[in-house]
């Protein structure tokens, strides 16, 4: 079900995210993230100091550590609701998919339905013994059959039986796909609807561990496993939230030195301490840590793509080998007739005519790719086969050929050697010219289709892979940011060299086979590289446990799915590049907003130094570069910038830090200068436009 | 700036590059176990020694029990130099009949010549027998600089090692420094000092007759002698900076002539420098090296010439009496107070910087008596957690855990998971970059929010106010920094703060060693990513100008609360 790009805040997602963000002021949530901890102790502390002085003797105005205190909480609620609308945002994409599988009954067999003899059903499906379950009573291991019009209750494996499926509620697609036991279109997906026929399935999966439910924990703040890098960010955090902590926690006895030296003034009040504390320790990105992850998976999501570990979107980011299957992936699935190379004597046009005629029966993507050749280049018409009183001789492994026989003659197209043993049966000879021309073809990658009529030979036709379009100009841009693209493909190496060459790739993989893909991905990684790759087939499980990312088609079977560490719901091998650039993304967007948190420090210092010591040193005012209007005005403005900051770069850290494919010096510098020294001079003005509204206002 | 402070600056820098970089190359030589004509020579005695010591050079260790060498060996370094302080009465070689040292003073200077700290509570010549001196601190001098060296290999080792267990063996690192780099350049140097004037002898003092008596019952002067050269060449070239004589190379028979005073002010950096080099060799990538080495230049320089700039300006107050402080071609002008006449503005600012930006802690002028902007820096040098150049192996390697925080924080920004060199950064390298920003630091804030808690403390404190916190905040940034600086005006040699300042210099030499071994041990542990276009390359002016950017952010960020109560205050109220 693809959803339609929401707006950011879409109401029916912020009220109750609005909602979470009080209930995740419980403290054994905070404990989770050790910066927004610390405000909220401050918080606390503040509230306590404020009750102080309300009731009796405070060391501030009670006024003034109510607004400070007050903001402080919201700088607490603040970080909450960002993570609750990341949540809530990637649970309603999720939500939308589980929607379709809920309250399936299925039909579970009580009996193995693989033994012999079993009765069977008017489609030939096992008959009787099987009882309705609901979808959520499952386990792994059981079979159940389903119908047309069923529901499939849980990811699972067709054991048997073939049968059209609508699995659009899952893809988008509206085509619906077949799915049989064996093979490599075995693995069936819950929530999808058969459409015809039966099948009986094997569950794969528990309900609550598919693909869906993982992607669903993943979204889910609380349940969530954090990243390796998110914990080293998170120890970097903290370790700087100590520093501060004791930065700050140590001017209590400095300013009471300081008053005893200086003899006026008074040590300064604890308020204005935590307030120093909670502007100076990185609140901005230990606020939006967490939502940051959240939309990742969750972008990840709308992309189609179901990951199964925050850890591999990042690896995603870090890939630096691409292996792309050639079909599908660079080239259009099938190859296509390009040209008509005509034998000595015969018109390009006679060719054509025959080769259309040859094929006209032949449904096959190549086949009709000759007739609409043709009839571009020569206006031949398509042509009845019926009317023709034509016979279609279809292809067969034995002969090589295939071909039509008509009243008068009969006409086929092969490979060269077949079509040469045809003719020399029918007394014919291979002319030199067509021999070197469907070699000529066969060099450059393509392949060479020679037709004949009995004796006579018109000529070869020319079928090529048609590399996908604007495909060569992605693999520039992945060339740029340091991405090296390896095409697999089973082709020999001369026809895979050209292709490789047409589509820009940087390597290729020829006569590729499983053992090989696995030898390459080990090679890539023992030099240190980050290897992604998509796969679908069974043989391809061992490749896609060993890459680094790995994409499974959800085509795919279940042994593909299981050793890869991605899903892509639209089974496009394509995706892998757009995948990549979603980790980017994601850690750019992580990079950006610690980098623009730790450089809003400064402008803090520069309002809250001067407030908290005038009193002591009046020198000290001189630090006031902002000229701002009173020392509590100067407090509060800080810290109200320091909560309104998280709730103005949400959207920034849903939506993701935009990535360009630039090179990593280059894509550097460009972000240093927007989130380091933006984050510099943004404070600057922040605060003080908060302290001239606060003047106004009369606060 | 005057001419004379620019040429002098730029020849020494000139210099100072000049020949940090051979020696830099020969140290990756002599880390790596390679052959070079020092080791022809005295190969012989390095394998003796190995063999005395049941010491294999084949013998790797993984992190653990390199740390453990060396903790090891760190202690019983620290408790021999604190029984030969205890004993030194009964022991020979006390000429001038000193008694034992206190049990505090003991400990503190035990701790900090372990330390490499060389943080003097107490006057060298009146104080410590020749013996001390010789066996417990210039011994010392050697040993804790090259422990600080065999540090940094095992990291540097950590960068180029792939997927292996070990970091390489602390004895024979520790050996092969000593033999083959601090020896050999301290003879030199010594004997290059001795040229000069600086005093090399056993005698314990000698009797000279006053040019212009004091008065006619005192007809002569005591001037103390005593093995200077040898300890003041090592002194300055292992950042030890533990001065033979109280005033340290302010005084004519430490540090003489002109001569002198450039050699020895070249030798306070020149180690520091070539290990850059020696780790751009060691990871097989010289532009790592360098690119490290531009970073701490460009702060050095900034700094040296801020407080250069401070200095020549002179005191306000002063000027305002109409005190004549400009530079003419009768003085050198400026701020002159607590500086030798003989060497001006110029040369004690670039000490003072120098010696702050190493860790070395020798002075020849009383930074004190700097201006409160132009006594900001060193202070600020120190507080950077000792990078900018650093100590010997251990200022290179907290500058290394600086560039894993900037890798870390901005490398994200180029769309990959942070690497430096081709290690990934993980938790656990996080975790101990962390504790190596984290422990000197509050080690610093600590030790002087205690200080100024403690009445004993603040009863040492020569001036009131915020020049009196300044101080206290000086001693502790020196100390937990392993510097071992003084600014001159605190009396430190009392039981409360000897004890304070020895714990601070502990936490601040392990905190971070410690912290930098496990890091060793887990990158030689990891496979190394391959380098792209993808990768954030790490020898440019862009990172160079971010890795700045992390030290200065974080060291600014730490300490200028505490900053704006000291020296800022005072350079308010000045101007």
């Amino acid at each position: 079900m693809r959803t339609q790009p929401r707006s950011l805040f879409d109401p029916t997602l912020v009220r109750p995210a609005l909602f979470a963000a009080f209930r995740k002021l419980d403290p054994r949530h905070q404990l989770r993230n050790p910066v927004m901890m610390v405000v909220w102790v401050g918080s606390a502390f503040t509230t306590l100091l404020f009750l102080q002085a309300a009731f009796g003797q405070g060391e501030a105005p009670a006024g003034f550590i109510l607004a400070i205190s007050l903001w402080l909480w919201f700088t607490v609620l603040f970080a909450n609701f960002a993570e609750a609308m990341a949540e809530s945002r990637g649970k309603a994409q999720a939500e939308s998919l589980r929607k379709a599988r809920s309250e399936v009954i299925a039909k579970r067999f009580i009996e193995d339905p693989l033994a012999s003899g079993l009765p069977r059903k008017e489609n030939g499906a096992p008959g009787a013994f099987f009882e309705p379950v609901e979808a959520n009573g499952l386990v792994k291991g059981d079979f159940v059959l389903c119908e047309p019009g069923d529901f499939i209750p849980v990811d699972g494996e067709a054991v048997e039986g073939v049968a059209s499926v609508d699995e659009s509620a899952i893809t988008g697609e509206s085509a619906p796909v077949i799915r049989e036991s064996g093979g490599d279109r075995s693995a069936v997906t819950g929530g999808t609807r058969v459409l015809s026929d039966w099948l009986v399935v094997r569950i794969t999966a528990m309900p609550g561990e598919t693909f869906l439910d993982r992607m669903i924990a993943l979204v889910e703040g609380a349940k969530r496993k954090k990243t390796p890098n998110e914990i080293a960010l998170d120890i970097l955090l903290a370790g700087l939230t100590i520093v501060f902590l004791f930065a700050t926690a140590t001017l209590l006895p400095f300013s009471q030195f300081a008053v005893k030296q200086a003899g006026q003034g008074a040590p300064v009040p604890m308020t204005m301490l935590v307030a120093l504390l909670v502007c100076l320790i990185p609140t901005t990105i230990g606020g939006l840590l967490s939502a940051i992850g959240i939309a990742g998976m969750d972008r990840m999501l709308r992309a189609n793509v179901i990951a199964t570990s925050g850890r591999a979107v990042e690896a995603a980011g870090d890939v630096s080998i691409l292996l792309l299957d050639k079909t599908g992936t660079i080239t259009l699935g099938n190859r296509q007739a390009t040209t008509f190379i005509p034998a000595e004597g015969v018109t390009e046009e006679a060719l054509a005519d025959a080769a259309q005629l040859a094929s006209l029966a032949d449904e096959t993507p190549e086949g009709r790719s000759i007739v609409v050749l043709a009839k571009e280049k020569f206006r031949i018409r398509e042509r009845d086969v019926h009317g023709l009183s034509a016979t279609f001789v279809p292809f067969s492994a034995n002969t090589r050929m295939s071909g039509v026989d008509l009243a008068d003659r009969k006409l086929r197209k092969g490979a060269l050697d077949a079509i040469e043993s045809w003719v020399a049966a029918n007394g014919g000879r291979m002319p030199e010219g067509v021999r070197t021309a469907a070699q000529t073809v066969g060099r450059a990658g393509g392949t060479p289709l020679v037709v004949a009529s009995e004796s006579r030979v018109f000529g070869v036709v020319a079928l090529k892979d048609i590399v996908k379009g604007g495909i060569k100009e992605r693999f520039e841009e992945m060339r740029r940011i340091g991405i090296k693209t390896i095409m697999i493909t089973g082709d020999n190496p001369l026809t895979a060299a050209a292709i490789a060459a047409e589509a820009g790739v940087d390597d290729f993989l020829a006569e590729a086979t499983p053992e090989a893909k696995l030898k390459l991905i080990r090679q890539y990684q023992s030099e240190g590289h980050l290897v992604a790759m998509t796969g679908d087939g069974t043989n391809d499980a061992p490749a896609l446990a060993q890459a680094d990312v790995a994409v499974a088609m959800n085509t795919g079977t279940q042994a593909a799915k299981e050793a890869g560490n991605m899903v892509d719901l639209d089974s496009n091998p394509t995706k892998l590049l757009a995948v990549v650039e979603i980790g980017k993304q994601l850690l750019v967007t992580r990079g950006a907003l610690t980098t623009f948190s730790l450089a809003n420090d400064v402008a803090k210092y520069f309002a809250i130094l001067p407030a908290a010591f005038l009193a002591t040193y009046p020198e000290l005012g001189a630090l006031d570069v902002m000229r701002l209007h009173s020392p509590s005005s100067a407090v509060l403005s800080a810290v109200i910038f320091n909560a309104l900051v998280i709730v103005v770069l949400i959207p920034l850290a849903l939506k993701g830090v935009e990535y360009l494919p630039l090179p990593a010096a280059k894509l550097l510098s460009r972000n240093l200068l927007i989130y380091g020294a933006g984050g510099l001079v943004v404070p600057f003005v922040g605060i003080k436009v908060i302290d001239l509204l606060l003047t106004v206002l009369g606060i | 700036m005057t001419l004379h402070t620019f040429v002098t600056f730029g020849l020494y820098l000139t210099v100072l590059l000049v020949l940090a970089w051979p020696l830099g190359l020969y140290t990756a030589r002599v880390l790596e176990g390679g052959k070079h004509p020092l080791s022809r020579l005295f190969g012989w005695l390095e394998r003796g020694l190995f063999r005395l010591a049941g010491v294999k050079e084949t013998d790797e260790q993984p992190w653990t029990r390199y740390a453990l060498s060396f903790l090891v060996f760190n202690a019983a370094g620290l408790f021999l130099v604190y029984l030969l302080q205890r004993l030194q009465g009964v022991l020979p070689l006390n000429p001038a009949g000193l008694p034992a040292v206190s049990p505090h003073l003991a400990f503190n200077t035990a701790v900090s010549f372990a330390t490499n700290t060389n943080w003097q509570s107490y006057g060298g010549e009146t104080t410590m027998s020749h013996l001390t001196q010789m066996l417990g601190l210039t011994v010392q001098n050697f040993v804790s600089a090259a422990a600080g060296i065999a540090v940094f290999a095992a990291i540097a080792r950590g960068f180029s090692r792939r997927k292996t267990g070990t970091v390489g063996s602390f004895w024979v690192d520790l050996t092969r420094s000593t033999l083959y780099v601090l020896l050999p350049l301290s003879f030199v140097l010594a004997l290059a000092l001795v040229s000069q004037g600086v005093v090399q002898t056993f005698s314990g003092k000698a009797e000279v007759p006053y040019l212009n008596p004091p008065g006619p019952e005192t007809p002569t002067q005591t001037i103390a002698l005593g093995p200077a050269a040898s300890q003041v060449a090592i002194k300055q070239l292992g950042t030890n900076g533990g001065g033979f004589y109280n005033v340290n190379s302010a005084h004519p028979l430490e540090n003489p002539t002109p001569l002198s005073s450039f050699l020895e002010l070249l030798a306070i950096l020149l180690i520091p420098a070539a290990l850059c080099f020696t780790f751009g060799r060691m990871v097989k990538d010289d532009r790592q090296g360098r690119a490290l080495l531009v970073a701490m230049t460009a702060i050095f320089v900034v700094f040296a010439s801020v407080c250069a700039l401070s200095e020549q300006r002179g005191n306000p107050v002063l000027t305002a009496a109409g005190v004549d402080q400009a530079a003419s071609s009768t003085q050198g002008g400026g701020n002159m107070e607590g500086k030798e006449a003989r060497f001006g503005v110029a040369d004690s600012t670039l000490w003072a910087t120098a010696t702050t930006a190493a860790s070395n802690g020798s002075v020849n002028s009383m930074h004190d008596s700097y201006t409160p902007l132009g006594g900001l820096m060193p202070l600020v040098l120190m507080q950077l957690g000792e990078v900018v150049f650093g100590g010997v192996g251990s200022g290179l390697y907290g500058m290394l855990v600086f560039a894993l925080v900037a890798v870390f924080v901005s490398g994200l920004m180029v769309g990959r998971t942070p690497e430096y060199l081709g290690k990934k950064l993980e938790p656990h390298e996080m975790k101990m970059a962390s504790l190596v920003i984290l422990l000197p630091a509050l080690g610093v804030l600590v030790g002087a929010a205690l200080a100024v808690a403690s009445p004993e403390a603040v009863s040492g404190l020569s001036n009131p106010g915020a020049h009196g916190f300044s101080q206290i905040l000086y001693a502790t940034s020196s100390a937990a920094n392993n510097n071992g600086s003084a600014f001159a005006g605190l009396t430190a040699n009392l039981p409360f703060t000897n004890t304070l300042l020895g714990i601070l210099m502990l936490v601040g030499r392990y905190g971070a060693a410690l912290p930098v071994l496990a890091i060793a041990g887990s990158l030689a542990k990891k496979g190394t990513v391959a380098a792209g276009a993808g990768t954030l390359p790490t020898h440019g002016p862009l990172f160079v100008t971010l890795l700045v950017g992390v030290v200065i952010l974080v060291g600014a960020l730490t300490f200028l609360p505490a900053l704006a109560l000291g020296p800022i205050v005072e350079a308010l109220r000045l101007s």
